[in-house]
């Protein structure tokens, strides 16, 4: 099994480590024809608004968009979970469409307001350190989207069959839990 | 327990920027050109450096209402530079809620001899280096990010590759000494021994390290993401060339896609024409020469 990891941008390095720390081997990927080197796909933390732009250049956005129609497992956080998602609520951006979501960027104010807490994961007992940078937040989900862990009452880590999504930033802990459960994911 | 302002979503926060161009933008307008490129934040100024160049006198904090309309204008985040030692522009621009702060040796210093003592602040700070010693002094005071000073505004790359070699040089030399050598090489650079230990185990600086001062074409971006650059700052190098909109798209892309020679000539076909730019040894000031 391999897993890529996008290096369009953003922290793709921290989510590589993790993987490498559960044996699993790794691909930057940065171009259409990379995707079919890998069995599944991370979007890591950065700016959303980079990566849709960049990915619509390149054709990394159509080809990326009908592997996951098919079964393709992806898991994106923070910039990625915008990334991934079915509509931006509050800016007039673009995204893959792919998990029945709507997210409203910026949610929780501007860097001064980024904090970090202790949250509860539904498949593991011990609490979880989650980062939040400029987070966004899941306004609305479809029945079809599962939640694994809540912060006051609204998602913060989500999944819809093969896709995972957080809004916080679990590759910026030491923390393996959520990427071994994309790994059995992907499995 | 819920935390903030904590090293962690500081230093995290600059994790978010890596792979991406950072650039100066002076009005509502030029930030929508940049967030359009594809920049992964704006720096509000008043001036570009060129200009700050041309000018002369005394370059200070940007106006608020300046500041306000290009964090109204845009959804990336939004930087802005104090002078140097400047704690009170500082605690202005942290209650304006500016996403990150740059202690910048383009503006004209208010201090001669210290730095803002960074810890105090709950907003993270990047600061400029030419040297490893430098970078671990800034990163002491508490900076989350850091990038080499170049020479800003001349669209001169040569400084910058110059900044950029030496921290990677020291950083290698570093990962290659014997324990019973730091203490003296940290004293001969003039950086606290623990963070030269863990520049040793990390193999990098402990924070992300930007390239910046000079960038003006895609292959000088491409050029020091080539040296170990984690990004990239432009300033003039946009909005001092003949298309602005075009140039920026081209940087954007190039410092995703360095590695891809193929792409970097794809990228570079159609820029227009870049600023002029200045040659270093005809200079009357040295911005890089500002700091301590």
């Amino acid at each position: 099994m391999k897993i890529g990891v996008s290096g369009i941008q953003g922290d793709f390095r921290e989510h590589k480590l993790i993987l490498e720390k559960l044996g699993v081997e790794t691909l930057v990927v940065r171009k259409p024809n990379e995707l079919d080197m890998v069995d599944a796909l991370i979007i890591p933390g950065g700016e959303s608004t980079t990566m849709i732009r960049i990915m619509k250049m390149t054709g990394f956005y159509e080809t990326l968009r009908s592997k996951i129609e098919k079964g393709f497992p992806v898991f994106g956080t923070c910039a990625g979970m915008i990334v991934l998602s079915k509509e931006v609520v509050n800016f007039p951006q673009d995204s893959l469409k792919v998990i029945d979501i709507k997210v409203e960027r910026n949610a929780y104010g501007r860097q001064v307001d980024s904090f970090e807490t202790d949250v509860k994961l539904k498949f593991s007992q011990a609490p979880f350190r989650a980062i939040f940078i400029r987070a966004p937040k899941v306004v609305e989900c479809g029945n079809d989207v599962e939640v694994l862990s809540e912060y006051e009452n609204s998602p913060i880590l989500l999944r819809q069959g093969k896709i995972l999504v957080a809004s916080f930033h679990p590759e910026l802990t030491d923390d393996i839990r959520i990427h071994k459960y994309f790994v059995d994911m992907v499995r | 327990m819920t935390d903030k302002g904590t090293w962690m979503v500081k230093e995290g926060f600059a994790e978010m920027f890596k792979g991406g161009v950072i650039m100066d933008v002076t009005t509502a307008e030029q930030a929508k050109i940049a967030e359009q490129a594809g920049a992964v934040a704006v720096m509000a100024l008043e001036r570009v450096p060129a200009d700050i160049r041309k000018a002369g006198g005394v370059a200070r904090m940007a106006s608020i209402k300046k500041i306000k309309e290009i964090m109204d204008a845009v959804s990336i985040p939004v930087m802005a530079k104090v002078r140097i030692g400047h704690v009170a522009e500082a605690r202005i621009l942290e209650a304006l809620g500016v996403d990150f702060i740059d202690e910048s040796e383009v503006l004209t210093p208010a201090d001669d001899k210290y730095h803002i003592n960074k810890w105090d602040f709950k907003v993270p700070f990047v600061c400029g280096a030419r040297n490893l010693g430098e970078a671990l002094r800034r990163i002491a005071e508490g900076a989350a990010m850091i990038r080499t000073k170049g020479e800003a505004g001349t669209g001169n790359i040569v400084e910058a590759v110059k900044h950029m070699r030496t921290v990677m040089d020291e950083i290698r030399k570093v990962q290659n000494m014997p324990d019973e050598e730091l203490v003296s090489f940290a004293k001969e650079i003039g950086a606290p021994v623990n963070l030269v230990a863990e520049v040793k185990k990390l193999g990098r600086l402990p924070v992300v390290n930007f390239a910046a001062g000079g960038v003006a074409t895609p292959a000088d971006a491409a050029l020091m993401m080539i040296l170990g650059a984690d990004g990239v700052f432009v300033g003039s190098g946009v909005f001092k060339s003949k298309d602005p909109a075009k140039m920026a798209k081209a940087i954007v892309m190039a410092v995703t896609y360095w590695n891809d020679p193929e792409m970097l000539l794809k990228i570079s076909e159609d820029i227009g024409t870049p600023m002029e730019g200045l040659e270093i040894e005809e200079l009357d000031v040295r911005l890089q020469e500002r700091g301590w």
